[in-house]
């Protein structure tokens, strides 16, 4: 079957379980079981290309500009992992049908087991090393589903989490290390770096590679320091760990470096770093083991030290080493997957794995004691059994393996840490099995039924035969061992037998039997003595280290991000200035190339008034009215520059703009506060001013240099000029920039004009269907209401006037295009006239009279300037090309009539309704308001019986 | 000349920045109204300065440089639009809770966890 | 004469005011015109998008001015690729929109959605610099509308400063461009890109703040550190579906960053040497250390989203500030991979908030039917935080891939895989305490009051998953196409001919005046 399939099945299967749910848990349990055999039966199809030595390989491209490729292959290492997985994923489906409780969803379960199970094939089959990182990340986040399983448990949850950062943290380290190895090699295809060792190691980059990518070997692998989640995540549901931590997760790390020992492997480097690890992991989880009295955690730290076993195997670089790893991960995988079972059965039977309150259930539990016992015994290393095989030979090469050029030290640790593993092991059996039947177990023990027990039965007999019958296991583990060897080493010719004579692995191996004995015949002393001994619990040290980062993430965050927009401020204007600072600075300031104008007494006068009224308005800025005032003055100051420095259309804009934007802030103010209390510390003003001063110094500095020096080529205005008329029909050439040569600025300006008043229409409607409204309704207001609401001799100016404006603005928009004026400028100066009949005649009054929705008229406007832009399409023109010709109405003189007056007068629509509507806007907060309108355009009229004049007054 | 322009743009950003660093809404809409006037008018200077050629096509030989006029015009308008907006929305904010201060000190994560 | 360039900015400015004068008033008519114009677009984006993927630069002269006299539009396979990539997520985050009944809780959410995306489109497709300046306030006001839509005070206040703000960064803008038009007379980006090679080595202070100053602009946009402040509670208080759509909206900061900085100021040039060359890179990193600490320390779902977005902001940041080929082309593959996974997030946080009735990230009662969401909610997840398999981590392994044998790899390397995995932590613990913890605690409680989310909702963040995995699924065929763009970016001269060199409206002769300008 095609690699692709055997990988590709798990995860496709992954689907089914969560549908068959309904189905029944046997249905669940069935499918999933159905899905593993058949990725099985695919392996087993690809046996005999394997044993002939041909690699299997599958190829489809993905990102090959990347260089990663969904490239796989099959060699007899992969074989043997992908047996494995499968194989024991199989036992596991079987056992975990019968485990799991009424009440635990399942579907969700074998959902998860199947995307574990899948993304674990995809690493021990990648050929890209960076599509292993894929599946070596979601081999950490299908754990994390899995360990986190039983939600309601936080021990599960924290395991999950633990498991989650610390492996995860690996595979990000790993990606590093991947990457540059792949840079180093050229390549990120496995098959291409195998083949380049001597590249690689002599490669200045080879160590920081080694660390990163270790680091994910060990972390996964559960070795120290990295070894402390593995135990926390036991919380899992017991098939879980007996899939996790003796067949799989924890085998992906030990995987990778038989991977990749045909290149990292033989460096001192590799072989301090490996061994070492693995020689503490191993005396370490070993001696934990022992005081542990939970049967799951015992097993926990047992594998821990068993990986470090093979960890340190793998280091010492020779083919021996690699060879007994390589059995050693076989038969370790065989009983201790049955042992996690067992003590599954044991606690799902007894309602406790606390060996404290277990023993004598030798009679009770006849067969899940013989199990237990056979797969712990060859855990221990007796004989006959297949852990005691690749134990003799792990104590072998320890023996011949020199730390430094000390001899001593590997073998005594080594046999340290099988004294103390045979110690737990039998502290297992005799604990829980041996010993006097007891009254008070939390259930009434027996055996389980056969779904329970057979999974890790079958397990057992391996065990057995593989111990009784080496010679079996031999040709395949010669293989494997070649494929890790990859042809650096030659494959070992030791022969896989019981009786290797008076050898010193022999004593070694007794040593530890004997030894293992006697440290169980003094347990409680021991146990006394190990509860005394302060230990670091490195869960709550992670946990700490954990919360302490967070909050050390929440005091920065917050520091930083305290919502206050005056820092926020402050600290823009002092990057902007700082890096404006720099770029100057870092510049060459070139010679003045233009004249300085000469200035006289009113250009002071007015320099002299500008600054002033500025600075009174900081300074007088607590009275908003007055600083309104006064900035309606600067504005004045700035439109009267605008036409001394010859720019009218400029000026004219400007002073409309100004009056109608005054009008809407007094509109505002009106509700605001008068007055602005004094806040902020003399420090903090100190601040703001140095930082106000830059920035005034830094723009006049800048504003300057520009004005004494020519642009470093002719200004495209000068185009401009040169075509205002011929192309625009326009004497006015700033008009016919803004309606012709730049008209879709324009287009987008009136856009944002339609916006501003469509937004704040909005935002009323809003604020009136909310609670603001009743706030209005029962508002009082603070300031005293003028006696006559709307003054007689005002209503009637303005009545006078109107007629006048609206000729003015008439007159403003058709001269536009040749002198000052144009669509904007008559567009305010209208609003502004209907402004002053709202003003005087009150809003209703002359809501009444306004015929057109101030919707409809922006609407219009931007339709009109749209649609005249479209307009030159159907001449075969781009979007707003213009045309013109002349034409004459008395009385005005004889205009020129453009596309592009069209256009002007969407933007004067635009322009009046944007105006309108937002004032509106606001003058409808202020009738919900205190004001009582009234419907009459003046407060005094005879025809009218005098009651409701005052109407005004109230409220 | 050029130099009244130039310290003319340096007061009214100075003015500018110093109002828009203020607590409350209303002197920060100021300030940054402040600053619209110096933008305008720096922009409008980087045509350089001319007096007296508005560049309305005649018999005149020089016009000063139209193009910036157009932009500032756009400016002027859409910085319209903007404060319109801007005024608009502190004023429904502080309607809403009766506090026109800029500074939105409990906006962060309050209680959690 | 062929209109298509110009109908992304066309189609909403015509839907919108239609909207505003016929159909105010009647949310069924708003709906359809919207969803038409946004499929209108989408359709028209593609087809320039086409027409572009051999190259060739398209142009469109408004007015048939010439360039640089007038404005002129540019299609090239940047540009159009951004144009797809927002109306891909305006469809589906329109589609959520309408199904939460998000945009009835307001008046003219559709109008302001329409003119939102006619803002961005135009800026994506504009080749003039002030030009660029008018999107950006149409987009900018739009986005006011959108974020204040539907009101409510933290709302409201954080939307004053979020416009506050804005209008700094406007005003900033407009100092950029007096100083670009001061010191080189032209506003038209590739002229601008000529005129600034004739600018001799003794007159460069001129040119390299305005440069500053125009880089600072963008930085703003992209909420790049330390100029981001902006973004997390107008995010996070922004409705949904907005701040969805704003996940577009930084990038249009970071495209204009690679525009302007590959056309017109690359980094080889040497007036501006030292400049963003050397400062962008560092603040691209703090920014992505910045975001992820935020997520790590975000009691808030809605923020701990916000933060996300920033951090990946960051990682643009990064791609782009190596400023390589293969950089930026890893850039914009992750560019993508961010809009698309910043939209989902924010659409799915509404989701939880809409099922939990809040966002703290506390233990509360479990919800019903709390599954989907959870699952949606991982998948988006392991995308934003770059865990295998989705586009989040292709993309990371592009950047490190990118970064290899640069000068300051060892930084890139180890911020980015540093940051990511504090974004795991985070993203982790906000997960299990949502979805995990909640069961702990009794029974899933059906509260009535609280309406179940409609069907449409869940179709529009499916959608958007889905396009997460495509993305990741063909990485190959984005890959190269974002390595080609950014081949075409860094080989600017046709772009440039293109714009310069094609006759409009009495340009005869203008090519001659261009010639003595050089």
């Amino acid at each position: 079957m095609s690699l692709l399939l055997i990988v590709a099945l798990p995860f496709l299967g992954a689907l089914l379980p969560g549908l068959m749910n309904q189905a029944g848990r046997a249905a669940c349990a069935g499918v999933t079981f159905t899905v593993t055999l058949a990725a099985f039966v695919g392996l087993l199809t690809n046996l005999p290309a394997v044993m002939a030595g041909d690699m299997v390989s599958f190829r489809v491209d993905w990102i090959p500009t990347l260089g990663l490729n969904f490239t796989l292959m099959l060699d007899a290492l992969g074989f043997f992992f992908a047996t494995l997985i499968l194989g024991i994923g199989m036992l596991i489906i079987a056992y975990a049908r019968f485990y799991l409780a009424r009440e635990d969803n399942m579907g969700e379960f074998f959902t998860y087991l199947l995307l574990f199970q899948g993304a674990m094939v995809g690493i021990v089959l990648s050929d890209n090393i960076l599509l292993l990182l894929v599946f070596w990340e979601l081999t950490s986040l299908s754990s994390f589903l899995l360990i986190g399983y039983w939600k309601h448990l936080p021990e599960g949850r924290q395991g999950a989490r633990m498991a989650l950062t610390v492996t995860g943290m690996g595979g990000l380290a790993m990606i590093g290390g991947m990457l540059i190895l792949g840079q180093i090699a050229g390549s990120y295809d496995l098959s291409v770096i195998l083949q380049n060792r001597e590249l690689i190691q002599s490669s200045p980059l080879y160590l920081p590679a080694l660390i990163l990518i270790l680091m994910g070997c060990f972390t996964k692998s559960a070795q120290f320091p990295f070894h402390f989640w593995l135990p926390h995540a036991m919380a899992a549901p017991t098939p879980v760990s007996a899939y996790l931590h003796s067949a799989t997760m924890v085998k992906a790390g030990i995987f990778l470096m038989a991977r990749m020992w045909p290149v990292l492997s033989g460096t001192p480097e590799w072989f301090w770093l490996v061994t070492g690890a693995g020689l503490i992991t191993m005396v370490l989880g070993a001696v934990i083991a022992l005081f542990k009295h939970d049967l799951k955690a015992l097993l926990a730290f047992s594998t821990v030290s068993h990986l470090g076993l093979i960890t340190m195997l793998l280091g010492t670089g020779t083919a021996f080493g690699a060879m007994a790893a390589v059995f050693h991960i076989l038969n370790h995988a065989t009983f201790k997957a049955a042992l996690f079972m067992s003590a599954g059965i044991i606690d799902h039977e007894t309602h406790t794995r606390d060996i404290r309150r277990l023993g004598g259930l030798r009679h009770l539990m006849p067969i899940t004691f013989v199990i237990a016992s056979l797969a712990a015994l060859s855990m221990a290393g007796i004989p006959l059994l297949n852990g005691f095989l690749s134990k003799e030979m792990m104590l072998e090469e320890a023996y011949h393996t020199v730390l430094g050029d000390n001899h001593w030290i590997v073998p005594t640790l080594a046999v340290v840490g099988s004294l103390f593993s045979a110690a737990y092991c039998f502290r297992l059996i005799g604990h829980t099995f041996l010993g006097a039947k007891r009254d008070d177990y939390p259930a009434k023990p027996h055996d389980p039924p056969a779904g329970l027990w057979l999974p890790p039965a079958f397990l057992v007999v391996l065990v057995v035969v593989i111990g009784v019958a080496p010679f079996l296991a031999e040709p395949a583990v010669k293989g494997i061992t070649a494929a890790v060897l990859g042809g650096v080493e030659e494959v070992p010719t030791a022969y896989f037998k019981i009786w290797h004579g008076l050898v010193p692995a022999l004593y070694m191996s007794i040593v530890a039997v004997v030894g293992g004995l006697i440290v169980l015949a003094l347990f409680n002393p021991l146990l006394k003595l190990w509860d005394a001994a302060p230990r670091p619990e490195a869960k709550t040290i992670f946990e700490a280290l954990i919360a302490g980062t967070v909050r050390l993430a929440q005091a920065l965050t917050l520091q930083l991000h305290n919502g206050a927009f005056s820092r926020y401020g402050a600290v823009m204007a002092v990057t902007v200035l700082a890096a404006g600072y720099y770029a100057w600075m870092t510049g060459t300031v070139g010679t003045q190339t233009r004249m300085l104008q000469p200035a006289g007494a009113i250009e002071y006068a007015g320099w002299l008034m500008l600054v002033a009224a500025t600075l009174a308005m900081v300074f007088l800025h607590r009275n908003r009215l007055l600083s309104l005032i006064l900035i309606g003055i600067v504005g004045l100051m700035v439109s009267i520059g605008f036409v001394f420095f010859s720019a009218p259309d400029l000026a004219m804009t400007q002073i409309t703009v100004e009056v109608v934007t005054i009008i809407l802030m007094l509109l505002a103010l009106n509700f605001l506060p008068n007055e602005t209390p004094v806040e902020s510390t003399v420090l903090r003003r100190l601040r703001d001013v140095t930082i106000a001063v830059a920035g005034g110094l830094a723009t006049m500095a800048l504003s300057y240099h520009y004005l004494l020096r020519d642009a470093i080529a002719t200004p495209i205005s000068e185009f401009h000029l040169a075509n205002s008329y011929k192309g625009g029909g326009g004497t006015n050439v700033v008009n016919v920039i803004l309606v012709d040569f730049r008209g879709f600025d324009t287009f987008g300006e009136i856009i944002v004009l339609g916006i501003a008043a469509v937004l704040i229409y909005a935002l009323t409607e809003t604020l009136l269907d909310g609670p603001v409204r009743a706030r209005l309704l029962n508002r009082k207001p603070d300031k005293p209401l003028a006696g006559d609401m709307h003054p007689t001799t005002m209503v009637v100016m303005t009545r006078v006037l109107m007629p006048v404006v609206m000729v003015v603005g008439f007159y403003i928009f058709l001269r536009g295009h040749n002198e000052p004026g144009g669509g904007f400028i008559s567009g305010l100066i209208v609003s502004i006239g209907l402004v002053m009949q709202y003003m005087a005649s009150g809003y209703s009054w002359t809501t009444q009279r306004q015929r057109y929705p101030h919707h409809g008229v922006i609407g219009a406007g931007v339709l009109i300037a749209g649609l005249t832009g479209i307009g030159s399409w159907f001449v075969g023109k781009p979007f707003l090309t213009s045309d013109f010709t002349y034409v004459r109405i008395p009385p005005f003189n004889e205009f020129e009539l453009a596309t592009a007056a069209l256009f002007d007068l969407g933007v004067f629509l635009a322009v009046v309704g944007a105006v309108m509507l937002s004032l509106d806007g606001f003058s409808r907060l202020a009738r919900r308001a205190h004001v009582q309108d009234s419907d009459y355009a003046m407060d005094i009229n005879p025809a009218r019986s005098g009651d409701e004049a005052p109407k005004g007054q109230e409220a | 000349m050029e130099f009244l322009v130039a310290s003319a743009i340096g007061v009214l950003t100075a003015g500018g920045i110093y109002m828009m660093l203020r607590l409350r809404t209303f002197p920060v809409i100021l300030g940054i109204s402040l600053l619209t006037y110096a933008v305008n008018v720096f922009l409008f200077a980087s045509g350089r300065l001319t007096i007296g050629a508005p560049p309305i096509l005649g018999d005149a030989t020089t016009y000063t440089d139209p193009l910036p006029q157009a932009l500032v015009l756009t400016a002027i308008v859409i910085s319209f639009g903007m404060t319109a907006v801007v005024v608009m929305i502190a004023l429904g904010a502080y309607l809403g809770t009766d506090d026109d201060h800029v500074d939105d000190s409990d906006a962060p994560e309050e209680d959690a966890t | 004469m062929i209109h298509s360039l110009i109908l992304p900015v066309v189609i909403p400015a015509l839907i919108a005011p239609f909207i505003i004068l016929a159909a105010r008033y009647h949310i069924g008519i708003q709906r359809v015109f919207s969803v038409a114009g946004v499929l209108a677009m989408l359709a028209v984006a593609l087809m320039l998008a086409v027409e572009t993927s051999d190259g060739t630069v398209m142009l469109y002269q408004l007015g048939d001015w010439a360039a640089p006299f007038g404005i002129v539009l540019v299609g090239d396979r940047l540009s159009t690729m951004m144009v797809v990539l927002m109306a891909v997520l305006a469809l589906f985050v329109l589609l959520y929109a309408i199904g939460s009944r998000w945009d009835e809780r307001g008046r003219h959410f559709h109008v302001l959605f329409q003119f939102q995306l006619m803002g961005i489109a135009g800026a994506f497709l504009t080749g003039d610099l002030f030009n660029l300046f008018v999107f950006f306030e149409v987009l900018l006001i739009a986005s006011y509308g959108l974020m204040i839509h539907a009101g409510g005070n933290a709302r409201l206040r954080a939307g004053v400063q979020y416009v506050l703000f804005n209008l700094l960064g406007s005003t900033l803008f407009l100092f950029a461009l007096g100083a670009i038009y001061a010191e080189a007379g032209t506003l038209n980006m590739a002229d601008l890109a000529q005129r600034v090679q004739l600018i001799g080595a003794e007159e460069t202070v001129g040119i390299r703040v305005a440069a500053v100053l125009l880089i600072l602009v963008f930085a703003i946009k992209a909420a790049i550190v330390p100029l981001h402040f902006w973004l997390p509670s107008s995010y996070a208080e922004a409705p949904a579906p907005v701040a969805a759509l704003f996940a577009i909206m930084t990038k249009v900061g970071a495209y204009a960053i690679i525009r302007v900085y590959t056309l017109i100021f690359p980094v080889d040039l040497d007036v501006t040497a030292g400049l963003h060359g050397t400062w962008l890179l560092p603040v691209a990193l703090l920014s992505l250390a910045v975001g992820a600490v935020g997520v790590l320390a975000a009691k808030k779902l809605d923020r701990l989203v916000a933060f996300a977005v920033i951090s990946s902001m960051g990682m643009v940041m990064v791609a782009v500030a190596l400023f390589t080929a293969e950089s930026i082309a890893s850039a914009l593959y992750y560019m993508v991979h961010s809009t698309l996974a910043a939209g989902a997030l924010f659409l799915i946080v509404d989701l939880v908030r809409q099922s939990r009735g809040h966002l703290e990230l506390r233990t509360d009662a479990p919800v019903a039917g709390a599954a989907l969401i959870a699952g949606f909610f991982m998948v988006a997840a392991i995308a934003m935080t770059g865990l295998p398999p989705l586009s989040g981590f292709v993309g990371k392994l592009m950047v490190l891939n990118a970064a290899y044998d640069t000068g300051p790899d060892a930084w890139v390397w180890t911020t980015v895989l540093v940051a990511s995995l504090i974004g795991v932590v985070g993203f982790a613990r906000a997960g299990s305490v949502l979805f995990w913890k909640a069961q702990s605690d009794g029974a899933p409680v059906a509260d009535p009051a609280r309406i179940a989310p409609a069907p449409l909702s869940y179709v529009a963040v499916g959608g958007l998953l889905t396009m997460l995995i495509a993305h990741t699924v063909f990485a190959g065929r984005m890959y190269d196409y974002t390595t080609a763009t950014a081949a075409q970016l860094f080989a600017p001269d046709d772009y440039i001919a293109t714009v310069l060199q094609t006759p409009g409206k009495l340009s005869d002769g203008t090519v001659a005046n261009k010639e003595e300008d050089q």
